[in-house]
């Protein structure tokens, strides 16, 4: 169907879009877990309930993820160049990626870590466990469920988002099919890389999904 | 027989959740070895009264003292006032993720920094005491809730407490699985443990206590010996209180004396 340059693009473009979700997930939990576990545990009904700094990152929070990301990665670009050296290409991608990512991940960690049953919470502070303990032990054992569930919804938007970052030339999957789709008009390239991005999107939800059904203790 | 050493005091304590006062400068002192029962209306303040004894709830004015150490003033180290006061909740709340065993020995090996080989066989050893062994690996969805309970209390006991609070842990349990609980707390009882006990289970409260302590409106209208209390409540309060467990055929007349 396609020769084999586009094939090899093709191939290239999936390694590519595979490489910035996948590292700037990473990059986003290393940010957005602790901001989650924070929020979770300096909000009113937390186990060290603090008004100011629960305030303050909530507000940054709300902030950061309101900017549409595609004027996200228009804004950052100085940044990006700053830490990458240039602000095009997948590399370059992952900054702007991680930075819309990590407020999201901290709501959903947030959210997940306040599922967890408040009487655990209170059985586990009656045995004498101290704060890291009750974090550690009890709210990221216990959600770890529902954390897993979150990190497959990260890389789904994620890999979303990277594929938007193709417009301003942010590589991978879908940086061709801005290119040839929508500049070139070269639809079968352009539904091809749908299709492939559909078929990522299905595996890591998949492997997500069995996986938290895996580690899930509490049903038969 | 001479008087235990005070363990654990409540001294004019004062609770309010923003919306009145729901303990009103209750005073009590609980002595090495004591089994105590509160008994009274629901939502006259049970519940709080434990929580405020382990700094789950913060008290508005009064104090608290363990020891004979003040511990609601100043810079407490709850964690480490928490393992002398064990506390088993009615909604059991055993970790659901972990096993039995790792229910268990998530304390002493994670807050003591115990010996997990040791506590691995303590809690087996304690797990046998509530006939539970063979479960030790089981996760707490697959128990029932008098075997969740039982395990619930092994988790409070392996951090050897110097004092048990319960609350109602036989409330959300079937009838047939009351029994197998309160057994294990009667044995806890006649093997010297100091307790506060709150249950709603009279028969229990009767002859597992060795002082029951009435509250109503958040302030304690009667403390007494078991038998008095319960023959001849001293208040009208706790006789009404004590009829709303009587039954009788056609409205017959409800004295305490049909206890
Ligand atoms: N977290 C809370 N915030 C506000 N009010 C509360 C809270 N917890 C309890 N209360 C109120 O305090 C009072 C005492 O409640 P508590 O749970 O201590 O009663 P109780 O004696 O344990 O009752 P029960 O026998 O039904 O368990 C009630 O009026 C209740 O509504
Ligand atoms: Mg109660």
């Amino acid at each position: 169907m396609f020769d084999e340059t586009t094939v090899n693009m093709l191939i290239e473009g999936t390694g590519a879009t595979l490489y910035m979700t996948l590292v700037s997930t990473l990059f986003g939990y290393i940010v957005g877990l602790p901001l989650g576990i924070i929020l979770a545990i300096t909000d009113k009904t937390g186990i060290k309930p603090n008004v100011v700094i629960y305030k303050i990152l909530d507000f940054i929070v709300n902030l950061t993820r309101s900017i549409p990301f595609l004027i996200l990665l228009i804004l950052v670009m100085p940044l990006t160049k700053l830490i990458v050296g240039q602000s095009y290409g997948s590399a370059a991608t992952i900054v702007p990626l991680t930075i819309a990512a990590a407020p999201f991940i901290g709501r959903m960690v947030e959210s997940s870590l306040k599922e967890v049953d408040k009487g655990v919470i209170e059985a586990a502070q009656s045995m004498g466990a101290g704060t890291f303990t009750v974090i550690w032990k009890v709210l990221l054992a216990e959600a770890r469920t529902s954390l897993l569930v979150g990190v497959t919804i990260a890389i789904g938007t994620i890999l979303g988002y990277s594929a938007m970052a193709g417009v301003v030339g942010g590589g991978g999957l879908g940086d061709i099919a801005i290119r040839y789709g929508y500049y070139r008009y070269e639809t079968g390239i352009m539904i091809v890389t749908i299709v492939i991005l559909v078929i990522l999107v299905q595996i890591l939800q998949g492997l997500g999904m069995m996986l938290s059904k895996k580690l899930d203790r509490r049903q038969a | 027989m001479a008087k235990q050493p005070v363990l654990l005091e409540a001294k004019n304590i004062i609770k309010d959740y923003g919306n009145g006062q729901v303990l009103n400068d209750i005073s009590l002192q609980i002595h090495k070895g004591e089994v105590i029962v509160l008994v009274g209306p629901s939502g006259c303040g049970k519940s709080t009264f434990l929580r405020c004894m382990n700094g789950l709830e913060q008290i508005q004015a009064g104090q608290i003292l363990l020891d004979g150490e003040v511990i609601t003033e100043g810079k407490t180290d709850w964690p480490k006032v928490r393992q002398k006061i064990g506390m088993v909740f009615q909604s059991y709340d055993l970790f659901p993720h972990m096993s039995v065993i790792d229910n268990i020995i998530l304390g002493p090996v994670k807050v003591q920094g115990r010996d997990k080989k040791e506590v691995t066989e303590e809690a087996e050893k304690l797990l046998d005491r509530v006939g539970l062994l063979d479960k030790k690996d089981a996760y707490p969805r697959q128990l029932s809730g008098g075997q969740k309970q039982r395990v619930a209390i092994v988790r409070a006991l392996i951090l050897k407490p110097e004092i048990l609070l319960f609350d109602e842990v036989t409330a959300a349990l079937d009838p047939e699985m009351v029994r197998e609980v309160l057994d294990v707390i009667l044995e806890l009882a006649s093997s010297g443990y100091t307790m506060l006990i709150v249950t709603h289970e009279m028969q229990f409260a009767r002859a597992v206590a060795d002082r029951i302590v009435f509250i109503d409106g958040g302030k304690i209208v009667e403390s007494d010996t078991p038998e008095a209390f319960f023959t001849q409540p001293k208040t009208d309060r706790a006789r009404r209180f004590l009829n709303t467990f009587i039954y009788a055929k056609d409205g017959e007349k409800l004295t305490s004396d049909s206890y």
